[in-house]
């Protein structure tokens, strides 16, 4: 399949994007059954977007950065008309009477929103094997799970399906499926992507970015679909960073740290590809340093209540009363009652009533209230070793792409899947992951890259180092 | 009224008042409740998933209107999340500040002078509103309910008082002029009785000098004579359950206006716990110095302010028309008087037109404009028209919207010439003698009576002060 720069430049010389979103559905056509990664494809809806792409270059015009991509959507991602379910059967048949900013750029950037794909119910989770439609399976090796929780936005771009997805990044949810397939995953720096238009798992926590096959790739997606929003509050002022223009920057001079805590508990395969990573990034003319930064290891205990606690409020709407699901009762509160015990799935329940419990009368200052101040360490942890170093290196996950059900009967063992990434979400900041290496039956392993916020130029600049070392584009 | 046995009411008062704004206090939705069921609604005030809220600017500035104007520190805030589940909120949590309030510690001085603090006057959106089918018109036992999102995310404030009334009275004065201040900067509407004002009471009793006891909230207050009366029953019922040995449990209590009594809504135990978060959707409000001081500068006369200066330009103030003022300035009317004044209207001819015909069709207030009141009273007081002719013209203006010009030409308003006055005057002389040697030996009180009279006769197009000249002349 053809990169989405290359797609971009030929449909902009004149190149037929209908060509473009065929092969896609050709592509869905051939796999999806066996993989379950979309929920929902209207090929007519975007061939006739390409038509209109098409029609717009043959007048002249240029459609952007990304003309003629389809690119898939996670289907936690609003678009106008589109059925966006969450994977939830709450939210079946819904249909959002708006879009997301993020759709609104895609098309202003030329790129065609592509079909919708599969989650973890609401994105809790990191195998997607908590949706209600089924798990998706890793194109890598289909007896595997492809991540979670954008599972089916990694396996979308993983089986060659669309040349770019976006997924959302509460504690891990881009980079860890992207490490798992094989692929570049972005976490951008909170409120570089505005939130408008995603559904909300942890409202301070959430994110939306890029899969790609390359660098990038994943760089043109994500120029095009940040900036400031005025419809989110929390989306950052300043204009977005230029990633494209500084892609081959290297590391010349960079500071980039080993840190311990990112590795600690990791595969041994997975360490040798960290540390291939440091010498490949030292031989571009990094300097490494070692760093501990303790503070991460309370990472996993502070987001399993702040996550959680927001989730619980976030999630209060689902009540029947006005869109998706209702199951009747007797009275108002019974309804309500029966339409959430039908809706949601085990493990949505579970973070409903771990979060409600968190920010109970008696409990809050024990549990949400410390893990704010848990959080506050972080963010200062981050900021004393981001004094010390440009960037940190470490995994992304522990270990390559798991088997089905080998996790999913101990929540603590599929959570600790998210050690490495969570640190970042807490603390706003930027962090990629970039295949290096393969462990365990030849599956690809991710490493890690975090930044401070706004570092996203200089991330990807090094992102590209360790791409090119590893023969790839 | 005072209560018996040495017992003492502290009362303190939550005052919920809608804004003024065009828009929502999320989104971009008409603050426009009373149109169609559901139609002034959005993605973000109907909660649908993956809706954010943005601050309304207008709000934020009439709420620090309000800060200023109750002496409040106005102060960076922050907005949280009150978690419940009811049908008629969207998200089943209310956006509403919690901690750290956008206005904290003011006052308000009540016109005798006697001082109210205010603890804080915080905003926060409003819900749905919920119409419940069939039976009691209650949630319980309906047949179905609908809701009309429509105010749902209508901006409020909620001025909170400090628990510092000790009689009825003050807490209807404190609402009195609460409302007056807030209509006066712009805020509000002022209007209980359609809701868009809402009191709750928070009402304890002691023995005057003891600690305070445990209070009671009220709800459904929707009048300022509700509010005195369910004040007055539940200090007496409180008194009596004292006295008669038991104890006071802190709960909400309805209002029930026709039966006179408050009942219990939810005790304590039963209270919810709304689990406050910080909102994550919204960053902290932190108004410039420079807005702050802008709207600082900007801020209204306030009524205090007004009652003063209006009262200096009458000079000598009986009690009726300390009335009569603060009527005026309770319904902000004052702008009529003050532009008459200096047009070279009397003051008094301006207070009492305005206090009167004038307030009597407040909700027609637009039809009149400042030039056409101060053209009515103005002929009035030149004696082109008289002064039951002048009062007609200014209801047929609020009623209609015409000029009073047009008014007059139509209704052949005109003052009777003073030779036709004198024949009938005559005739009213001829017809009570008694009364007639009343007023030649000098009592003034008669003069009243003959000017009805003439009145009367002339269906009202006499001038007073020509009468009253006529009948001297003839006096000798």
């Amino acid at each position: 399949m053809r990169s989405a720069r290359e797609i971009a430049q030929s449909v902009r010389g004149g190149a037929s994007a209908r060509e473009a979103v065929e092969a896609a559905v050709a592509a869905v056509a051939a796999r999806n059954e066996e993989l379950n990664v979309f929920l929902h494809v209207d090929a007519a809806t975007a061939l006739a977007e390409a038509d209109a792409i098409d029609a717009r270059v043959a007048a002249g015009e240029d459609p952007g950065i990304l003309a003629g991509v389809p690119v898939a959507i996670k289907d936690n991602i609003c678009q106008t008309g589109v059925p966006t379910t969450c994977s939830s059967k709450i939210l079946e048949g819904w249909r959002p009477p708006y879009n997301a900013t993020v759709i609104e750029r895609l098309r202003a950037a030329g790129a065609i929103p592509f079909g919708k794909t599969n989650l973890d119910e609401f994105a809790m989770g990191s195998s997607t094997e908590n949706s209600a439609y089924g798990p998706t399976r890793n194109p890598l090796d289909p007896s595997r799970v492809p991540g979670g929780s954008s599972g089916g936005s990694a396996a979308a771009v993983a089986a060659n399906m669309t040349p770019l997805s976006l997924g959302s990044d509460t504690g891990g949810s881009i980079r860890q499926p992207a490490a798992l397939c094989g692929l570049v995953g972005v976490k951008p720096t909170y409120g570089l992507v505005s939130r408008y238009g995603l559904i909300a798992f942890a409202s301070s926590l959430d994110q939306i970015g890029p899969f790609a096959h390359s660098v990038t790739d994943a760089a043109l997606l994500l120029e095009a679909i940040s900036g400031h929003d005025p419809l989110d509050s929390t989306s950052l002022p300043e204009p977005a960073p230029s990633l494209v223009a500084h892609l081959n920057d290297g590391v010349a001079g960079k500071r980039v740290a080993w840190v311990r805590e990112l590795v600690d508990g990791a595969d041994e395969s997975v360490v040798a590809s960290v540390e291939k990573a440091r010498n490949v990034l030292r031989d571009a003319g990094a300097t490494i340093v070692e760093l501990s930064i303790p503070e991460l290891r309370l990472g996993l205990s502070a987001y399993y209540l702040i996550a959680p606690a927001e989730a619980s409020s976030n999630l209060a709407r689902y009540d029947g009363v006005r869109f998706g699901q209702r199951v009747d009762g007797e009275d108002v509160t019974a309804m309500m009652e029966a339409t959430r015990t039908a809706g949601f799935g085990a493990e949505v329940k579970r973070r409903i009533m771990l979060g409600t419990y968190a920010l109970s009368a008696g409990y809050f200052d024990a549990y949400y209230g410390q893990a704010l101040k848990v959080r506050t360490l972080m963010i200062e942890a981050f900021s004393r070793a981001y004094g010390e170093a440009d960037m940190l290196l470490g995994a992304t996950t522990p270990s390559v792409a798991f088997e089905f059900g080998s996790k999913t009967k101990d929540p603590m063992s599929m959570y600790l899947s998210d050690v490495f990434t969570i640190p970042t979400n807490l603390a706003g900041d930027a962090a990629i992951s970039v295949p290096v290496g393969t462990g365990e039956a030849g599956l690809p392993i991710g490493v890690q890259l975090l930044g401070p916020g706004r570092s996203e130029a200089s991330l990807f600049a090094a992102a590209r180092v360790l791409e090119k070392a590893e023969g790839r584009s | 009224m005072s209560l018996p046995r040495g017992w003492e009411m502290v009362i303190g008062l939550e005052v919920h008042t809608e804004l003024l704004t065009k828009t929502k206090l999320f989104c971009g939705c008409a603050n426009d409740f009373g149109a169609e069921p559901n139609t002034n609604v959005c993605p973000i005030c109907l909660g649908l998933p993956g809706s954010l809220p943005v601050i309304n600017r207008e709000a934020v500035e009439l709420a620090m209107r309000i800060g200023l104007a109750l002496n409040c520190r106005i102060q960076d805030s922050t907005f949280h999340r009150k978690n419940y589940f009811y049908p008629d909120m969207p998200k089943d949590y209310q956006i509403s500040q919690y901690d750290v309030p956008i206005n904290a510690e003011g006052y308000l001085d009540l016109p005798d002078g006697y001082r109210v603090r205010i603890e804080r006057a915080h905003m926060e959106e409003d819900t749905g509103k919920t119409t419940h089918l069939g039976t009691s018109g209650r949630i319980h036992g309906a047949e179905r309910s609908l809701v009309d999102y429509n105010r749902s995310g209508v901006p409020l404030v909620e001025i909170v008082s400090g628990p510092d009334m000790r009689t009825s009275a003050q807490a209807r004065a404190y609402v009195a002029e609460l409302r007056a201040i807030l209509v006066a900067v712009g805020a509000s509407d002022g209007r209980m009785e359609e809701g868009s004002m809402r009191v709750d009471a928070n009402v304890s009793v002691r023995q005057s000098g003891e600690p305070f006891g445990t209070r009671c909230e009220i709800k459904n207050v929707n009048s300022l004579r509700s509010l005195v009366r369910a004040i007055e029953y539940e200090a007496l019922r409180q008194i009596e359950v004292l006295e008669e040995g038991g104890s006071i449990r802190q709960e909400t209590r309805h209002w029930d206006e026709d039966r006179g009594e408050t009942s219990t809504l939810r005790s304590k135990e039963q209270a919810e716990d709304y689990r406050y978060f910080l909102e994550p959707d919204l960053v902290p409000l932190a108004p410039s110095a420079q807005w702050r001081e802008h709207v600082a500068a900007h801020l209204p006369a306030l009524p205090a302010a007004l009652r003063r200066q209006l009262s200096e330009l009458v000079g000598e103030v009986t009690d009726a028309q300390a009335d009569t003022i603060a009527t005026v300035v309770d319904l902000s009317l004052h702008d009529y008087v003050l532009a008459a004044v200096a047009a070279g209207v009397p003051v008094t001819l301006a207070l009492s037109r305005a206090a009167n015909e004038v307030a009597s069709q407040i909700d027609q207030r637009s039809q009149l404009s400042t030039e056409a009141f101060i053209d009515t009273i103005r002929r009035e007081n030149e004696g082109e028209i008289s002064a039951t002719q002048s009062k007609d013209v200014l209801l047929t203006v609020l009623v209609t919207g015409a000029t009073p010009a047009q008014i007059i030409a139509d209704k052949g308003y005109v003052q009777m010439a003073s030779d036709d006055l004198a024949g009938i005057i005559d005739g009213i002389i001829a017809a009570n003698p008694d009364d007639w040697s009343r007023f030649v030996e000098g009592d003034p009180k008669v003069v009243q009576f003959f000017i009805g009279q003439v009145m009367k006769a002339t269906k009202g197009q006499a001038n007073g002060k020509t009468v009253t000249e006529i009948l001297n002349a003839k006096r000798g």
